[in-house]
């Protein structure tokens, strides 16, 4: 049976119509188009396809998409505003926080979760706050250094 | 030292990547496009009695169904073996099997439908009926008498014998000997766990018989000739286009030619339409060949004072069920020629039996080789140290290669080109304060703490490789790289390269090269790599070869570019070439002592396009191609000192401090060096503490998922400290050596010694990988708490 969802992604207001068992991230990416969230496991172990719902960051290959219905979905192509990166993705680029980019979209939106709840969190509170997201090329140094240096950035412009 | 070599340019590939725009194979999208899933094999050794595809064929949205004997009448050929040692027994492997299956995950069916989900519920109504065998397990059980035969035309499960050494010399080290370190090692399973699951879509004209396959492969041009060559004969290689867009992650795993780059573009030239399969990470765990799994049995020969003399080993490498494409040099050629480690030994034997067994074909992972023989000399180093009551950078340093003996010829074939291992070791210990460690270490164990401290030191050969060398020793291919530049006639660059990068930030470390090379601005030059049709030959990127090989065609190529143009500009300017200069800075061609006498760059590209003045003989038009054939492998080296705690209680261990130094030569960007060195070395810590691919004795992959596959994550680590010296290659202009795959090959050793350090109280000699809290709290409990 067809479910009707209705949610606002990325600022937009989206709708469709799903199966019961459409994972969200299928929905994102094969209905709506939007590929930049990954999908990296089927266990809800690795975080490729983290995004926002809602400000909470989600991982988005265990969540349906009727679950998402009248809900706020913020993904990795949302990010950016006119143009300009967010801190984050900034400082991604400038600390050499990726190799790959397979796991970047999920890791800079749990990233922004953290930051989110924990503007300035200490290098063992990144850590922690990252381990749900599984990257197999950088070694986590240069995604911890990007956390602290978007930290002290956003501290800066607000 | 250019205005760009040397320095940490920032990448050019990360604005898509940190924007969502990747283009992984998984994204791509085309008109009308099917998708195709496989039926996986549940059991490691089984006949297939019959298929029955009746009801998934009949399921509404399922286009068809396909089985192994489809697809031979269907005229696929066997998965082809391009690196044989000699006298190497070929197990038959075809993409789909047809009659028996021989590891869970082997693949059975494939279903083609008009989505995912479709797809996916069809592989439920595939009724096959299985006769299941015994399986067998265990890299030397497996060749034990009255075990089960893996492919019933291979006795004992063996499918080669190799060794390597002066065996002569070897037995006279140990005669001679005041000492003799034994021991037995396991160098576990691994799987890769590339974050990019493997993918695969093709996309067939019938019109006009081409195909484009798009796969998640580190060389797509590899694919392409196994594909034309072998596996899909019917397609011609000119009209056969491999693309590897972005691709997320390799580690080894994705330069293998797989069954599913087969029965994706068979099914979609079968059909008609475009299709598209993509991994679950459940298929990734049973079917991307997986890593390592050596038993050895090795000993070392010292004199009382710490000498080293000799080394003997015998190594059982499991293969799998199947000989994955380059399966048989791992365990052979790319191993056994590093068991001189850094060290002077005269007396040097090694031997490899590979067997197959039911589970997932081994092949090559991050290091591939060489940290099963780094770890294994490693060890018996440190354990030699600590039986002979030394400290293990004392006896380290008691039998280095001395700077001023390069290139040194070790027993085991190779030349090692450069290095300072004494040098590197110097920075090591005064980076780490190592002195200043031991004492921090001994109040510790005063006050009952277990601190370990670990030394790890390697050499590896990389940037493979000469191409008679790697055909001599059984590749049926050569390891040259080609690269191509395009000068276009507004003077901007496009730069084409055989090399693929899948995270090694070529995009960015090529255009430093080639903008240094014809004096240019970075943002002036773009890469283009990963497209059969946009670049015509390359070899790809595996065994740390793309600096050194790939940025060295690119290299050469340049110097054809600045010999045009000088002999351009020399007719232009009515002057003889020798009264000309190339100007590093900004690409002019000027007059000697005259700088204002000069022909810029991009008005020199376009008078080579217009034409319409050119010197006699001299043709249009201003690009170039280069092969270039090394002629030698590179060989860097590192040092690794790593400072763990245990705790008593739990057997937890920390990782306190991680300090490393390497030797990989010149460096072009040291941003994206750090980045290498620093993923590698926890890569390593993850096989060394965390990792372990189980398999139990029914051929189950225990630890087939990422609940139950433990990998390395963001709080496991400190900040790692990652030093270089520099030791130019000579076996390049460049003077680079590979990068890539160091951390792993070296931190591995590093970290057990320190563990066994920290253990130093109890009785232990030795502790197998992973160094797991289980094993840890067990032998704690065993020596009394």
């Amino acid at each position: 049976m067809a479910h009707n969802i209705t949610m606002t992604v990325n600022g937009q207001a989206c709708t469709g119509s799903v199966e019961a068992r459409t994972l969200l991230v299928d929905f994102l990416r094969d209905h709506l188009g939007l590929t930049g969230t990954n999908i990296g496991c089927d266990t809800s172990q690795c975080g490729a396809c983290t995004i926002m719902m809602d400000d909470q960051a989600i991982k988005s290959c265990t969540a349906l998409a009727v679950q998402a219905d009248g809900r706020e979905i913020m993904t990795i192509e949302g990010l950016a505003t006119n143009g300009d990166l967010h801190p984050l993705q900034q400082a991604f680029w400038d600390e050499h926080g990726l190799q790959c980019g397979y796991c970047t979209p999920g890791m800079i939106m749990s990233g922004v979760g953290l930051l989110d709840q924990n503007p300035e969190p200490t290098e063992s509170e990144i850590r922690h706050g990252l381990e749900g997201n599984i990257c197999r090329c950088t070694g986590y140094q240069n995604i911890v250094k990007a956390v602290q240096s978007a930290s002290q950035a956003m501290k800066g412009g607000s | 030292m250019g205005k760009y070599i040397g320095k940490s340019v920032k990448r050019v590939e990360d604005p898509r990547f940190i924007q969502g725009q990747g283009k992984y194979v998984a994204n791509l999208k085309l008109p009308n496009m099917a998708h195709v899933t496989i039926l996986r094999s549940p059991h490691a050794h089984a006949n297939i009695k019959s298929i029955n595809t009746d009801a998934a064929k009949a399921m509404e949205g399922v286009i068809n169904v396909f089985t192994g004997q489809d697809l031979i009448d269907g005229g696929v050929g066997k998965m082809p073996v391009i690196w044989q040692v000699p006298d190497n027994k070929i197990p038959d492997r075809w993409p789909l099997v047809p009659d028996k299956v021989r590891h869970v995950g082997d693949s059975v069916a494939a279903v083609v439908a008009e989505d995912a989900y479709i797809a996916t519920d069809a592989l439920d109504l595939i009724e096959v009926d299985y006769e299941v065998l015994e399986a067998t397990i265990g890299a030397k059980a497996t060749t034990e008498n009255g075990k089960p035969l893996v492919h019933d035309e291979i006795e004992n499960n063996i499918s080669f014998k190799w060794g390597l050494g002066d065996r002569e010399a070897c037995d006279k080290a140990f005669e001679e000997a005041d000492h003799v370190v034994k021991l037995d090692l396991i160098n576990q399973r691994m799987i890769a766990n590339a974050m990019e699951p493997r993918a695969c879509a093709a996309q067939w004209t019938a019109a006009t018989e081409d195909m484009t396959v798009w796969t998640t492969s580190q060389n797509p041009h590899i694919i392409r000739f196994g594909l034309s060559a072998v596996t899909l004969p019917m397609l011609d290689e000119h009209k056969l286009r491999v693309i590897s867009p972005d691709v997320g992650g390799g580690f080894g795993s994705k330069i293998f030619h797989y069954p599913e780059e087969v029965i994706v573009p068979w099914i979609a030239r079968k059909i008609n339409r475009p299709c598209k399969w993509v991994a679950t990470r459940s298929e990734s765990f049973m079917t991307d060949s997986q890593g390592r799994d050596h038993v050895q049995n090795c000993k070392m020969a010292l004199k009382s004072d710490g000498t080293i003399t000799g080394l003997y080993a015998e190594l059982h490498a499991d293969m799998g069920a199947y000989l994955s494409s380059i399966a048989p040099l791992i365990p052979t050629v790319i191993c056994i020629t590093l068991f001189s480690g850094l060290y002077k030994n005269p007396g040097i034997w090694g031997e490899t039996t590979g067997t197959l067994t039911n589970t997932v074909p081994v092949d090559a992972y991050r290091g591939a080789g060489r940290p099963e023989a780094s770890y294994l000399v490693e060890r018996l180093v440190d354990v030699a140290a600590q039986e002979l009551k030394m400290d293990p950078i004392e006896i380290r340093r008691k039998n280095f290669i001395g700077k001023d003996e390069f290139p040194y010829q070790t027993p085991v074939a190779f030349l090692y080109d450069s290095g300072d291992y004494h040098g590197m070791f110097d920075k090591l210990e005064e980076n780490a304060d190592y002195k200043g460690m031991r004492a921090a270490q001994a109040k510790a164990k005063e006050d009952g703490r277990l601190v370990g401290i670990g030394i790890g030191g390697s050499v590896e050969a990389s940037g493979y490789g000469p191409a008679a060398t790697v055909g001599a020793l059984g590749f049926y291919g050569g390891m040259w790289e080609h690269g191509a530049i395009r000068v276009h006639p507004t003077g901007k660059v496009t730069v084409f390269t055989g090399s693929h990068a899948h995270g090694q930030g070529h995009e960015t470390t090529f255009a430093q090269i080639v903008a240094d090379k014809l004096g240019l601005d970075v943002a002036d030059v773009d890469v283009v790599h990963g497209d059969t049709d946009l670049v015509t030959q390359g070899m790809g990127t595996y065994g740390s070869r793309s600096a050194a090989v790939g940025g060295e065609a690119l290299s050469n190529a340049a110097k054809s570019i600045r010999e045009k143009l000088v002999a351009l500009a020399a007719h232009l300017m009515e002057v003889s070439e020798d009264d000309l200069v190339y100007d590093d800075e900004n690409g002019n061609v000027q007059v000697k002592g005259v700088p204002d006498k000069s022909k810029p760059f991009a008005e020199l590209a376009f008078a080579a396009y217009s034409g319409h003045s050119l010197p006699e003989g001299m043709d249009p038009g201003l690009e170039t191609s280069a092969y270039y054939n090394p002629g030698n492998f590179t060989f860097p080296s590192s040092a690794h000192l790593v400072q763990v705690e245990v705790d008593k209680d739990t057997g937890e261990i920390e990782i306190q401090k991680y300090i490393a130094v390497e030797d990989c030569g010149n460096v072009i960007n040291p941003m994206v060096v750090e980045g290498q060195i620093v993923g590698g070395i926890v890569q390593g810590v993850g096989q060394a503490l965390y990792e372990h691919g189980i398999y139990d004795d029914d051929g189950q992959l225990v630890s087939g998922s990422m609940l139950d596959y433990t990998m390395p994550r963001a709080d496991n680590f400190p900040m790692i400290d990652s030093d270089r010296i520099e030791t130019p290659s000579p076996s390049n202009s460049l003077g680079v050596k590979g990068v890539g795959e160091m951390g792993s090959i070296t931190s591995p050793p590093a970290v057990v010694n320190a563990v066994v350090d920290a253990l130093s109280d109890y009785d232990v000699k030795h502790i197998d990988m992973p160094l797991t809290s289980e094993k840890i709290w067990n032998i704690i409990q065993a020596n009394g708490g």
